[in-house]
């Protein structure tokens, strides 16, 4: 460990190196200026770094990484900062690279359907692009006004379109990426395949840990002819949770199908009006898209399946000023449910599908045994929980509660066979589930990809994979007795 | 042959070679033998390791032992109006899950559907130390931990052996039909790329011998629209798309080296000597030539693509070489998970 001399050495050497590497402007050190990059949208976890750098081009990228190598400086990457499982939080004796300055769209090829794009691009800025042309960019997280096509990447990210159209990882044809050694990489090609391993699979979802993010290449997909919401009330979540099932049994793929409990639809409905049923225990919203006839064919089926499935209520929206607010409602639905609580703490878990009724009351049990209340959204097609704890951290010993609680709620999910984030990322939040749902060999297995590609250990260290030390803590404290979280329950 | 968890001898085959130091040449069936660079080392057979694991219609999961044969997945999917919507070909009648996975090999609805890769939930398998790992699992969306899985899908075997796939299924179409309109090569890119924009319901399109061969699915209504639009004739049943995605179609009975270039797929007819089978809209492109390989590599390259000598030719130069800095990661990773160097090595690049 350096002493804090040396440390206040190294600090002002790697300033001055910085500033001769960039223009004037582009590195902060002033705490107040490093105020705006202390956290990301997991706003639990704050820490400064030592400087926040943002480079203007990818050389200069180069120049900063090999810079850190040589100096020992760990490097966190941050897109627009909306991540929620802390990935983007600074390392404090690190630099903060920032992608903000990454904001062009370089190139867009309506013949091969393909936008390249900085990765400071917004994801909604994509889509806004290739409109003229009747194509747009399918991954639509509900944060796609705000955050980054590279944030995107790092987390593989989805959204209420993915159980048919993918997550990221289906939807980017090539990427360019900067090594911790500052070596340019390029990933996959503008054909559909490319020699060697499959590295833009590896990356995507890496959260900033083997490389920057410094170009993406993505797919564009025509626009349907026509696009259909339905929306379905229950009065119980168990019932809306088998109709999905239904749906899906009949051959159906929906473009999105998604679901809210009693506590989400009120909160969302006192937010946007989106003209949603406030007294139903759940409302599914199943969007159908395709061309005009197949459309009109697939609502009258899916119309009977949720009526048969108990649906009390089944209605399509009359126009597409209608259908943007059934959309509305459930992408602002976090934002809704903070405004009923002063704080939310939103959960990621996936489980199979079949398992939901027994993972909606085990939730509703914890959320008794903890005193907290839960609002429940989920990616309902693919099993995609966002079960937002609400609570207020000026409570002393609320926040803790709330983690407890959330972990609990991860714990239930590996239990039934799914996985403790779908597309939030491990982050620092989940760093100690990463225990529960992965063995030794496989986390040691992890480490040693990331040495792979960044040997020293310098992008964003101590996310994502735990230590087998750390582990080995988090175990001692968690297992009461030898025994597991939920042992009543089968496991995988 | 009947379900069998071989996990524990293929695990001890591993450690006795870790210990000896002794190269595995990893197999299932062999219908891909003939892919890659010579497979070395002593065989290791999946075989043996074989079974429908779990398949839950509803969730739209399949979850098999590596040695199964991609026949009794494709026979248990139908039974349930599913499949594969990657369409792998086979190669051989044993062809198996592994295998399939192995080479990430992807038949005609793959620029529709996507590829192996993109069906890739989760996988088992043994590392270079001999370790049993699992990563990914059988749900929808997953991004705890470095996606392992996918990293498999293309790697020949490389990087670890296969235990068991999951992979995400799909309904069957309701109904298919093929139209088939005269064009030669350039008009028909030309034609492709204009509906590529259009939300039509094309899974496959093939161009061979002054033919465009287009399949549409889905709907009647949507099908019967979409031919409208596209003009030119219906064949109401046709064993092209197998022939074609099995190689078994004339096209494939030759002599010379079999090319596989993959192009953007508005790349303009490539001016190189021999005969053309266009696949994927465009992106997929075989060629039967006798070209020297730096010509077709080049080719390929200045396109903005890659090719392989699929059959027949050089196969120790089977796959386009890398940029040296791209191969300098790739051998770290290779280090990664096998550190000894003893899965099929050399069958992908001489250094891995
Ligand atoms: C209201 C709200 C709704 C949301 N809804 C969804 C949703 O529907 N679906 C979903 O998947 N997510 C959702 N999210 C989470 C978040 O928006 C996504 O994870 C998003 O992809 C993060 O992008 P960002 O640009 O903000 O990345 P950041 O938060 O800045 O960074 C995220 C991670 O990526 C790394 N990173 C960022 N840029 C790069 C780069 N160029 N190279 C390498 N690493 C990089 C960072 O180090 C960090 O680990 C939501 C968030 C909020 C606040």
């Amino acid at each position: 460990m350096p002493n804090a001399n040396t440390a206040a050495a190294n600090k002002q050497e790697l300033l001055q190196q910085l500033q001769d590497l960039l223009p004037v402007g582009a590195v902060l050190s002033e705490p107040e200026d490093l105020r705006p990059y202390e956290c990301d949208g997991l706003s639990a976890y704050t820490r400064l770094p030592l400087a926040v750098v943002l480079p203007e081009s990818v050389t200069q990228i180069q120049h900063i990484l090999r810079l850190c190598t040589r100096l020992g400086v760990p490097v966190v990457a941050r897109g627009a900062g909306t991540g929620l499982s802390g990935g983007a939080l600074p390392h404090e004796h690190g630099l903060l690279l920032s992608l903000a300055k990454f904001n062009r769209i370089l190139e867009l090829d309506p013949r091969r359907r393909l936008a390249r794009v900085e990765p400071g691009v917004r994801n909604l800025a994509i889509s806004q692009a290739a409109e003229p042309h009747g194509l747009y960019y399918a991954p639509d997280p509900s944060s796609q006004i705000a955050c980054t096509i590279g944030g995107n990447v790092a987390e593989n990210s989805g959204g209420v379109h993915c159980l048919k159209y993918g997550l990221t990882v289906h939807n980017i044809q090539q990427l360019k990426i900067v090594t911790a050694e500052g070596e340019l990489l390029t990933l996959g090609s503008t054909a559909l395949d490319a020699p060697g391993y499959d590295l833009p699979a590896l990356m995507t979802g890496s959260e900033g840990m083997l490389g920057i993010i410094v170009e993406v290449t993505v797919k564009l997909l025509p626009k349907p002819e026509r696009a259909q919401v339905v929306l379905a009330a229950f009065d119980d979540v168990a019932r809306a949770g088998r109709a999905v099932g239904e749906i899906i049994a009949a051959g159906i793929i929906p473009a999105g199908l998604e679901m809210m409990d009693r506590l989400a639809i009120q909160a969302a409905e006192d937010f946007v009006h989106a003209g949603y049923p406030r007294d139903a225990e759940a409302i599914l919203l199943c969007e159908l898209d395709g061309i005009n006839a197949e459309v009109s064919a697939l609502i009258l089926q899916v119309r009977e399946i949720l009526l048969a499935s108990g649906a009390t209520e089944v209605r399509s929206a009359r126009d597409e000023a209608e259908r943007a607010r059934f959309w509305q409602g459930r992408k602002a639905a976090f934002p809704a449910v903070g405004r009923i609580a002063p704080d939310y703490y939103c959960m990621d878990g996936t489980i199979p599908r079949k398992r939901l009724p027994e993972v909606l009351q085990g939730i509703s049990e914890l959320s008794r045994e903890y005193g907290l209340a839960v609002a429940n959204v989920f990616h309902a097609g693919d099993g995609n929980l966002h079960p937002l704890i609400l609570y207020d951290a000026n409570r002393p010993g609320e926040l803790e509660r709330t983690e407890a609680f959330g972990a609990r709620i991860l714990e239930l999910c590996v239990a039934v066979g799914g996985t403790i984030t779908g597309e939030h990322g491990v982050g620092m939040e989940k760093i100690d589930q990463m225990c529960v749902q992965f063995q030794p060999a496989e986390l040691e297995q992890f480490h040693a990809i990331k040495r792979a590609f960044d040997p020293h250990g310098l992008l964003n260290p101590g996310k994502a994979v735990p230590t087998l030390h750390r582990c080995a803590e988090f175990g001692a404290m968690h297992v009461h007795g030898g025994r597991l979280p939920f042992p009543e329950l089968e496991r995988f | 042959m009947r379900d069998h968890d071989a996990t524990e001898q293929l695990q001890q085959r591993v450690r006795a070679a870790v210990a000896s130091r002794t190269p595995l040449c990893i197999t299932g069936s062999g219908s891909k033998t003939f892919y890659g660079r010579e497979p070395v080392g002593e065989p290791l057979s999946t075989r043996a390791h074989r079974g429908i694991v779990n398949y839950e219609p509803t969730e739209l999961v399949i979850t098999a032992r590596s040695g199964t044969p991609l026949v009794e997945i494709e026979t248990t999917l139908a039974a349930q109006r599913q499949m594969l919507a990657f369409e792998p070909p086979h190669f051989g009648p044993q062809a198996t899950l592994g295998g399939t996975i192995a080479t990430n090999f992807s038949g005609p609805r793959r620029p529709h559907a996507g590829a192996a890769r993109d069906f890739v939930l989760g996988c088992r398998l043994i590392n270079g130390r001999g370790e049993l790992l699992h990563f990914g699992g059988e749900v929808m969306k997953n991004v705890a931990g470095y996606d392992v899985s996918r990293l498999q899908c293309g790697a020949l075997g490389t990087l670890g052996i296969l235990l068991e796939v999951s992979l995400k299924v799909l309904p069957r179409p309701a109904r298919e039909i093929t139209r088939v309109l005269e064009l030669d090569p350039a008009a028909a890119l030309q034609h492709l790329h204009r509906w590529a924009c259009l939300p039509l319901p094309v899974s496959a399109s093939c161009h061979v011998d002054g033919r465009l061969y287009l399949r549409l699915e889905g709907s009647a209504e949507a099908i019967e629209a979409a031919s409208a639009t596209l003009g030119g004739d219906t064949l109401e049943a046709t064993t092209l798309w197998h022939e074609i995605r099995e190689q078994q179609h004339p096209f494939f009975a030759d002599e010379r080296p079999l090319w596989r270039l993959s192009l953007p797929s508005d790349t303009p007819p490539l001016s190189l000597p021999g005969q053309w089978l266009y696949e994927w809209g465009g992106s997929q492109r075989w060629l039967l030539s006798t070209a020297p390989a730096e010509d077709i590599r080049a080719a390929a390259h200045q396109a903005g693509g890659h090719a392989t000598v699929f059959r027949r030719g050089d196969r120790q130069q089977a796959f386009q070489p890398l940029p040296a800095t791209l191969l300098h990661y790739h051998r770290r990773l290779k280090q990664a998970f096998d550190p000894h160097g003893l899965f099929n090595p050399g069958r992908l690049y001489p250094e891995l």
